[in-house]
Formats: structure tokens, C-alpha cells, sequence
């Protein structure tokens, strides 16, 4: 269960955002994780609610962008999306194709709310 | 509602400790591999069985991850080179942080070889950067030569599939030629020996490639200043 890890991870760079913006509350984070990093989707979810449950951040949606592997033709350089490791070229009909991605664990986006807006903020604006 | 892209690795604090450590260890010109695969695969007997062919002269040492015990060491111990157990308590992988506090004290100009043993799981340990210049899979001819599809992500990641236990062959139902296939479905690439640690059949395959990736290794550090 190294999803544990993993959930941390992103929980760490929640943080580290939001203490960049202060008075703003995180709402959703979005990763984007490769067939191939070796992450059990159901596992992570599991994780990361248990890890936010009780906590500031508890209700932060998790958005995982699950990504299929890409190949890359050796004959013709067609790139193209894998499916069940099968690795028949589109483009050729050729199954000389080589894996190029699919075990990238990302950050992608954060969405934040502002909080009521404080005092400071207020006069900061007028 | 406002969206900001956030940007790097998930793992990022683990990526940074590891390329620290993938630094050091091309300064000092020491080969690390990294060898994955699911418990009872035969990692620990590759081992003694590569440390037993070694000459005293051999500058090799071992680092072998476990949940629990130090059996893994004391078996590795007997052939007179360093080895240290990395005791996890739990953690289904090695992490760079582990191999960086587990060689502090040694002196890595009197290596030229490193092996870590990781944790028995396929999965997790592939998530785990350890600085290494190769990850290893074994894949013993007793789990079955689906094995590389089902858990794509280390054969991906994987220089070398080492066939263990090839002695078994004539006992149970193994297609080794389709589970080298699916292995290079995930990656193309891969390099494969055979080997049984029992008659020492194809060890002699495992230790030429291990020379070999030295020499590829130091081939591409840049040269040494005089
Ligand atoms: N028949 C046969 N048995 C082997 C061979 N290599 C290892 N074994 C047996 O497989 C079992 C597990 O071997 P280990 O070397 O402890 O496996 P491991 O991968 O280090 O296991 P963990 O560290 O617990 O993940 C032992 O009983 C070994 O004797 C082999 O080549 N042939
Ligand atoms: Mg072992
Ligand atoms: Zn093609």
C-alpha cells in the first residue's frame, strides 16, 4: 500500500501551495498518473480520504487524470495511445513499437476558494 | 472558484534525494542496481550465489530491504563483503531516504558495485526512485508468464528480467518464451537472462551482463579530471 506515500505526497503539495495564498481553502486537487506508475487507483482514493479525514483539508476532491501508455512506431514514428499492451501501429499495421510514456506522477492543477474576505484583504483591494 | 496549475513530480522530495544520490554515485564511479520482484522470487539466493563467485578482490557491496528480520543479512554476511539489512518496519518499498542513511558511514570510493535488494512486491517499489543506474526484475518461473502485463509498471521500468528459477521448468506450466514477449511488450528493450540458482545454469549470463553494465556504466561518466 504505497498509496499511503502517495497521498501524502500530494497532500505535502497541497500545502505547500496554500501557504503561498494564504486566506485561500483548497477545493479539489488534480494529478495525473500513467497506467505504468504501478498506482492502484481505488487504493489512493482510499488514502488520501483517510489521511484528510478530521483535518483542514477534509472534503479536498481528489481528480486523478488516469493516463494510457504511448507508443511510438519504430517503422513509420507514428505515436499512439496503448491499450492492453497491444502494440499494433495504426499507422502501418507494423508491431515494431516501442513504449515512450505512461509512468508520469504529476501535479496538475489546484482549485482554491477565498475565504470570507479578512480585513487585510479588503483594504489591500480599495 | 479559481484553478492554478501546479506543477513537478508527486514524489518530488523523493526524486530530489534521488538524483542527489545518482550524482554521488557517478562521482564515485559505483554501479547501483536495484532488484525488484514479488517475495520468494530468489533475490537473496542470486545474491549468494553472486557473492559467492566473487573474488575477495571484488569492491561489492549490499544493501537488502526487508519488512521484517535480518535474515536477508546474515544469509548475504557469510561472503565476507559489506551488506546491511534495511529494517522497513512495514513500508512495502525502499525509498531513497533509506539508502541515503544506510551508507553514510561507507566510503563509496572503495566500491565499485552496490546491489540493493528491494522489498518483495512488484508494485510498489517501482514508484520508488533509488538513484540506481538499473532497475532488475526477477520473475520466477512459478508465477506465471502473465506476470509482465498484469504488473506493467517495473517491467516498464526494468533493464533486466532475470528468469529465476529455470530448474522448475520441467515441473510446471511456464511458457518462457511468452512471458519474455509480454515482458518486451512493456518494454521493448529488455534484456533477459535465465538462470537457476540451483545448478547454476545461466550464471555465468547474469554475471557477464552485471560486468558488462559496469563498463557501460563507466563508459558514460564523463572523464576524470587529472
Ligand atoms: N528450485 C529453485 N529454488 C530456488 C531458486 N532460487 C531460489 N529458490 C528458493 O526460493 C525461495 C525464496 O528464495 P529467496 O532468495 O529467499 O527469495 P527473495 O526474493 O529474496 O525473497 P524475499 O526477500 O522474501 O522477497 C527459497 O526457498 C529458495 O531456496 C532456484 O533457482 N531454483
Ligand atoms: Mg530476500
Ligand atoms: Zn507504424
Amino acid at each position: 500500500m504505497h498509496e499511503m506515500g502517495i497521498a501524502n505526497s500530494i497532500l505535502d503539495g497541497v500545502a505547500k501551495e496554500l501557504r503561498q495564498r494564504p486566506g485561500s481553502r483548497a477545493v479539489k486537487v488534480g494529478v495525473r498518473i500513467g497506467e505504468l506508475a504501478g498506482v492502484d487507483p481505488d487504493a489512493l482514493s482510499f488514502a488520501f480520504e483517510a489521511l484528510t479525514l478530521d483535518t483542514p483539508l477534509a472534503g479536498l476532491v481528489l481528480d486523478v487524470e488516469y493516463r494510457a501508455p504511448r507508443s511510438r512506431c519504430r517503422d513509420c514514428s507514428r505515436e499512439f495511445e496503448v491499450r492492453n499492451f497491444e502494440l499494433l501501429c495504426p499507422g502501418c499495421g507494423g508491431v515494431n513499437a516501442e513504449c515512450i510514456s505512461g509512468d508520469e506522477m504529476e501535479f496538475a492543477y489546484l482549485e482554491v476558494e477565498e475565504d470570507e474576505p479578512c480585513a487585510a484583504g479588503r483594504k489591500s483591494s480599495e | 472558484m479559481n484553478r492554478v496549475p501546479l506543477e513537478g513530480k508527486v514524489l518530488n522530495e523523493n526524486a530530489r534525494v534521488a538524483a542527489e544520490l545518482r550524482e554521488r554515485f557517478r562521482e564515485h564511479r559505483v554501479l547501483v542496481v536495484n532488484l525488484i520482484s514479488s517475495p520468494g522470487s530468489g533475490k537473496t539466493t542470486l545474491l549468494e550465489k553472486t557473492l559467492e563467485s566473487f573474488s575477495a578482490a571484488e569492491r561489492v557491496s549490499v544493501l537488502t530491504g526487508d519488512l521484517q528480520t535480518e535474515n536477508d543479512a546474515n544469509r548475504l554476511k557469510r561472503y565476507g563483503f559489506p551488506v546491511k539489512q534495511i529494517t522497513t518496519g512495514g513500508t512495502c518499498h525502499l525509498d531513497a531516504r533509506m539508502i541515503e542513511k544506510h551508507i553514510a558511514d561507507w566510503d563509496l570510493d572503495k566500491l565499485d558495485l552496490l546491489i540493493v535488494e528491494n522489498v518483495g512486491n512488484l508494485v510498489c517499489p517501482s514508484s520508488y526512485d533509488l538513484g540506481e543506474a538499473a532497475k532488475i526484475v526477477l520473475l520466477s518461473v512459478t508465477e506465471g508468464e502473465d506476470k509482465p502485463l498484469k504488473y506493467p509498471s517495473i517491467f516498464f521500468k526494468s533493464e533486466l528480467m532475470v528468469l529465476t528459477k529455470t530448474d522448475l521448468l520441467p515441473y510446471v506450466p511456464f511458457d518462457a518464451a511468452l512471458a519474455i514477449e509480454n515482458a518486451r511488450r512493456v518494454h521493448a528493450e529488455m534484456e533477459v537472462v535465465r538462470v537457476s540458482c540451483l545448478t547454476g545454469h545461466g550464471m555465468q549470463d547474469w554475471l557477464n551482463w552485471l560486468e558488462q553494465r559496469k563498463h557501460a556504466f563507466l563508459a558514460g561518466l564523463p572523464e576524470t579530471v587529472a
